[in-house]
């Protein structure tokens, strides 16, 4: 399971300045990402799972957003140190995104084969009759039927699991190394998300490529991702294999989500576990552990101080004072 | 769950709610002076359920099968096209008006969508005191507002927040003020359509756990429309399987999870994640090619049969009849 480095993420701060103030959104994030590897990033809304990745990809709009500190190595150079021309070469080409809602991310009034065509044509300087060509393959790669008649249908003649397969598609054009894909079947109904998980797996395991996948569903990860990083209030709170993050969570947050959801395979057992409190304001400089207010293991220190992310077993790391097994401090 | 709540037992005294051979259908016109119709969208296309006092009915089904539409039908808030719907023994739009104030008292609705549904020049008060004023249930704007303290204690809320406005709110504590709402009128029958599909996880099981405090206090009958499986499993006596405005599948509820007969339904269940790496890699998967059909010419037969896995002639040819496979195990399948 041991990849070479594809992205090498250190030390992020992400903050947006606002009438309000200023929104803390990544508080000092450091994460990697292996070539090949399907790494999962995990969190509710608000706990800068997004943010992190868009700031990677040089996306977040700068002022009212603003990087405060970080560096991100991909393939041992710093995205926030080249330029925008090169980024933007960098963008699409090597590394790609798909969103949530294909239908705003899709442009409504071009049709799908100039989308995709777009991509080949910038960074691979293909013709038009090419990037047809090339197009159709894409969209019949991705499983959709008839895909040159589809090329020039409009966004909204395609159903949602369709755009999101069309998205998939434009993001495979340049046959990238680093797929980053946020929250992709989040609006899509259970039959079509499995659909789209067997398409990005198959896609994965015949491309090579890697992907960091955004999500909030712990259910969805638990099939796809080799690793998986627990995210809470703009810090990463727990990064284990996945097999470790199901079976033995240490982090008292991931714990309380698992406890949260029910489960389609088993009978009911019990009420449900729910974590009193809503996620903190991120208007506030963060204090302490972020998670102390809801955390039922809290202990002095906690509010205080809010640990780093550190080793606690192999491949396994937390940011906890408290060993939750046993309730002390570590 | 006993035997009485069998779908074919219309006029059981312990069924509130009653439906039978429900249809919606939405006209789809042309034309701009002089419209005329050129089709319909089916939505409901006859359906037939009862629930029982104190149960939780689920609806569970991909986005287009009917639903929520079943559901707003239900309630009266859309004409009926064919059908009825009877609730503590009133008819639904077709009872006279006061009897129709007494079920739009005792039938209330939870939505989804925790800001669109809440008045945003509203104040808390206001809102939750609406069905209050409208059923004339208090004497004085005093005794309303001592109502309205009570509610906001009851979900949770606290009551310091009367005067704020609802974009002061979480979407959790939003979703509180909706379930205020409907309690307000001391209803005895809920729908609550996706109530908690637009809450983060760890607010999920805050709002499910409410709801389930409240049944238990108030007696209150649910149906439960979702599209979250595993939730519909936890919170759910019964479940209903909808596809494209038919009802394919009625089971109680582990017994659905742990046989469901209808291909549909074994699909459906198939597709959902588990939060459990191990058990989720080495899970048979039924994939189901292509998307829902439109309701408006939906396919002949079995609707489901163009996705069908299991399908056969007859399918594409002869709706199928709606049985009894096992006790209290509805299906609607030619193969099963």
């Amino acid at each position: 399971m041991e990849h070479n480095p594809l992205l090498e993420v250190t030390d992020l701060r992400t903050r947006f300045h606002i009438a309000e103030g200023t929104v803390y959104a990544v508080n000092g994030v450091s994460f990697r990402a292996g070539e090949g590897e399907t790494l999962a990033v995990v969190g509710e809304s608000g706990c800068g799972k997004s943010v992190t990745m868009m700031s990677v990809m040089r996306l977040i709009p700068i002022p009212p957003g603003e990087i405060a500190s970080g560096q991100a190595l991909f393939r041992q150079r710093d995205l926030f140190k080249i330029t925008e021309n090169e980024m933007e070469h960098v963008r699409g080409k090597e590394m790609a995104m798909i969103f949530q809602d294909p239908m705003t991310a899709l442009n409504p009034v071009l049709t799908i084969g100039r989308q995709i065509g777009e991509a080949l044509r910038v960074h691979l300087g293909m013709n038009d009759q090419q990037a047809q060509d090339r197009a159709t393959d894409l969209l019949a790669q991705v499983g959709i039927p008839d895909p040159a008649r589809r090329l020039t249908e409009y966004p909204h003649q395609f159903s949602g699991g369709m755009r999101q397969r069309a998205m998939i598609a434009m993001s495979l054009a340049c046959a990238p190394s680093l797929l980053i894909a946020d929250e992709p079947t989040t609006a899509l109904d259970v039959t079509i998300q499995a659909q789209i998980i067997e398409l990005v797996k198959r896609l994965r395991d015949e491309l090579g490529m890697a992907i960091i996948w955004i999500t909030h569903d712990l259910g969805v990860v638990a099939g796809l991702a080799e690793r998986v990083n627990v995210m809470y209030s703009g810090f990463i709170v727990e990064e284990a294999v996945v097999d470790d993050i199901y079976e033995n969570p240490l982090h008292p947050y991931t714990l309380a989500l698992l406890e949260a959801l029910p489960r389609v395979d088993r009978r009911r057992d019990r009420r449900l576990h729910s974590i009193p409190g809503a996620p903190p304001n991120l208007l506030v400089a963060p204090h302490g552990c972020p998670f102390a207010p809801r955390c039922e293991r809290v202990i002095e220190r906690c509010k205080v101080e809010n640990p780093t992310l550190e080793l606690v077993a192999p491949h396994h790391k937390i940011a906890c004072w408290v060993d939750v097994t046993t309730g002390k401090p570590r | 769950m006993s035997a009485t709540i069998e779908t074919n037992h219309q006029n059981l005294k312990d069924n509130l709610v009653q439906v039978n051979q429900l249809v919606k259908h939405f006209p789809v016109t042309q034309g701009l002076i002089i419209e005329r119709q050129i089709g319909a969208v089916k939505a409901v296309d006859g359906i037939s359920f009862n629930i029982a006092k104190g149960e939780t009915l689920g609806m569970v089904g991909e986005s287009g099968c009917g639903k929520t539409t079943a559901g707003r039908t239900m309630l009266g808030l859309y004409p009926i096209t064919s059908g009825s719907v009877r609730i503590s023994g009133i008819e639904v739009n077709k009872a006279p008006k006061q009897d129709m104030m007494t079920i739009r008292r005792k039938a209330q609705m939870i939505f989804q969508d925790p800001y669109g549904s809440l008045n945003p020049r509203w104040t808390v008060s206001g809102i939750i005191g609406e069905p209050i004023r409208v059923h004339k249930l208090m004497k004085n704007t005093k005794e309303r507002d001592e109502r309205v303290h009570e509610l906001m204690l009851l979900v949770g809320l606290s009551p310091r927040l009367i005067n704020r406005f609802p974009h002061e709110f979480s979407g959790g504590q939003r979703q509180r003020i909706g379930i205020a709402r409907a309690l307000a009128s001391e209803p005895e029958f809920i729908v609550c359509d996706e109530p908690i599909s637009a809450l983060d996880v760890s607010i999920q099981a805050q709002v499910v756990n409410l709801l389930e405090d409240l049944q238990d206090k108030f007696g209150l009958t649910y149906l439960f429309i979702a599209h979250d499986l595993s939730m519909v499993r936890h919170i759910c006596d019964r479940v209903a399987v909808m596809y494209l405005g038919v009802i394919v599948e009625l089971a109680e509820r582990d017994e659905l999870y742990e046989n469901p007969l209808h291909p549909y339904a074994v699909a459906l269940l198939s597709a959902v994640p588990i939060p459990d790496p191990k058990k989720d890699r080495s899970r048979q998967r039924i994939i189901l090619t292509g998307d829902v059909p439109s309701p408006i010419n939906p396919p002949s037969g079995c609707r489901f049969h163009p996705r069908c896995p299991l399908a056969i002639k007859i399918c594409s040819e002869v709706q199928p009849e709606w049985r009894e496979a096992a006790p209290s195990h509805w299906v609607a399948c030619h193969v099963v």
